[in-house]
């Protein structure tokens, strides 16, 4: 895939946000799943295990665990450990509370088909949550 | 979304700051959800443990706490989740001082704001149960998944932020699990054997968890015969939400939405799935070691009800767990006064054991813990505390309640 290309969503969560894609079809769990003092994956059984999720846009399938997710956004935010965007295919109530206390963008919902495949690894995205816009490369 | 006048008016601040921001931040959560309004809740629970919050979450709760009094009071009864510390044991677990100062200045915030310090995951079995049809804002998937299904309440999963916004404006945005269409059957699951325990019901909530697999999906139970205990639909609702994130269970003929199969689901357009003895034993055989030296034991998530703590204290007259294992049991500090009044606690303590108040292990620092103490092989009965703790760094394994005892006073896994 070559140019960039421009991706509809739900309206979302969070401001304007640039990074790098890290892309998985596993799920996210800031509780189940993560190191956060390392700022890596740390479940052995995640595909992203051992791989860091600092300044990156995670790009996963689903929102998955407890309600902890809704604090932990925005403490590691807070130590600059944290993820800029998050894109689900689908996220919880959880992840858009999180994510609108920690003023991280978050989106979900994209017509076009499975965001985990619309995107790969590497890619340069762009998330605007107001206007459920991605842009990608 | 549809603000009322008094919405309007926290909106802009008329009723204070904190109010303010939880308008803000609800109507935020509330369009991304398509909501259309705001509706009222009777109460909220707060999952706020100083491991979730650190220092960021704390100082955000210090600053709501000095507003005025008139503008910071919670509007409903608002209760809590577990905490990270027992402050009378921390120290034995390896936590440090650090959590516990922690722990002590967002308790201070949250009494500044009216918070009722409950700490407790089993508010539905020991606090004020909800009614069928009764909007609230409930925090830790248990208690959501448990109260909409066993008791026909109606909550999504609220994380701290967002119950405490409720808390303070006594509303919540009108989607999800408050609507009737969000609550009808997605997957049908047709059950061939009956859980003997309360790890074997924990079992079949994670299977089940599992396969329906997310929170906009609805499990519609058949083939449980007969009504098992609160407890036993407890340890199977929290590991449906842990495996699953499910907020919401039918099962035909017992829970209150579903007395029928055609009064929560089109049956015929939805696959059949089924779980008998062979699927429950897979499950174990995921969390399996056997013969293995146990580090730690652990009976908690949920917080244990009274009656498991007198199963635990019984389990455990006149045996010694080994010296090389620990064995935690976590409960709340409402069921603690109780036990400790029945003697139970000192029953359960005589063995070496430790009784946790308002804790539930997995909230308290559980990767610290287990470096400080050298813990990585863990026994446990819930289904739930399995699924979590591989991430912390954890080898944790699930049998009964009495296999977890045997192993804890031999020091090894059957």
């Amino acid at each position: 895939m070559s140019g960039p290309r421009i991706l509809r969503c739900h309206v979302g969560v969070g401001p304007v946000a640039e990074g790098e894609a890290l892309v998985t079809d596993d799920n996210f769990s800031a509780r189940y799943d993560l190191d956060r003092l390392k700022g890596i994956f740390s479940r052995p059984q995640h595909k992203l295990h051992g791989q860091s999720y600092v300044g990156k846009v995670l790009v996963v399938n689903t929102a998955k665990g407890g309600v902890a997710s809704a604090w932990m956004l925005h403490e590691m935010a807070a130590r600059g450990l944290a993820p800029v965007a998050i894109l689900f295919n689908r996220f919880n109530p959880i992840l858009a509370q999180g994510a609108a206390l920690a003023d991280m963008a978050i989106c979900d919902r994209f017509p076009d088909g499975d965001i985990t495949r619309l995107i790969q690894t590497g890619e340069r995205v762009k998330v605007d949550p107001a206007a459920g816009l991605v842009t990608v490369g | 979304m549809q603000l009322t006048d008094i919405e309007e008016a926290m909106a802009r601040g008329e009723h204070g700051a904190p109010r303010q921001w939880a308008i803000a931040h609800m109507q935020q959560v509330g369009r991304a959800f398509d909501a259309a309004d705001f509706v009222e809740v009777h109460q909220a629970h707060i999952m706020a443990d100083t491991e979730s919050l650190g220092e960021a979450g704390v100082a955000f709760l210090e600053r709501l706490g000095e507003a005025p009094a008139a503008d910071r009071r919670v509007r409903v009864p608002t209760i809590t989740d577990p905490r990270g510390i027992d402050f009378a044991h921390y120290r034995k677990l390896g936590q440090t001082d650090a959590m516990a100062a922690l722990e002590r200045r967002a308790i201070d915030a949250f009494e500044a704001l009216g918070v009722l310090m409950t700490d407790t995951c089993i508010n539905y079995q020991t606090i004020m149960p909800p009614l069928p049809g009764e909007h609230q804002a409930y925090g830790d998937t248990g208690v959501v998944i448990y109260s909409n299904s066993v008791l026909g309440a109606r909550s999504n999963f609220e994380g701290g932020p967002s119950a405490l916004a409720a808390a303070l404006t006594g509303r919540t945005p009108r989607y999800g699990l408050h609507l009737d269409e969000n609550r009808r059957g997605t997957h049908r699951f047709v059950v061939r054997t009956r859980p003997r325990d309360l790890a074997e019901w924990g079992a079949l909530g994670a299977l089940i968890g599992r396969a329906a697999g997310s929170y906009w999906a609805v499990p519609v139970i058949e083939g449980i015969d007969g009504p098992p205990d609160s407890d036993a639909l407890k340890h199977m609702g929290a590991a449906m939400a842990s495996f699953g994130s499910i907020p919401l269970f039918h099962i035909v003929g017992m829970t209150p939405e579903a007395p029928t199969l055609e009064s929560v689901c089109d049956p015929a357009s939805l696959p059949v799935r089924e779980i008998g003895p062979d699927e429950l034993k897979g499950l174990f055989g995921e969390y399996g070691a056997p013969g293995e030296k146990v580090d730690v034991v652990v009976f908690a998530a949920p917080q244990l009800s009274l009656v498991e703590m007198q199963q635990v204290a019984d389990l455990l007259d006149g045996r010694r767990i080994h010296e090389k294992t620990a064995l935690l049991v976590a409960t709340s500090p409402g069921v603690a006064a109780d036990a400790d009044r029945m003697r139970l606690t000192e029953r359960i303590e005589a063995s070496g054991a430790l009784v946790l108040r308002g804790m539930c292990f997995y909230q308290s620092y559980a990767r610290e813990m287990g470096i400080a103490n050298g813990w990585r092989r863990l026994l446990t009965n819930s289904a739930k505390l399995v699924n979590i703790l591989g991430g912390y760094g954890y080898a944790p394994s699930l049998m009964s309640m009495a296999d977890c005892v045997d192993a804890a006073v031999r020091g090894r896994t059957p």
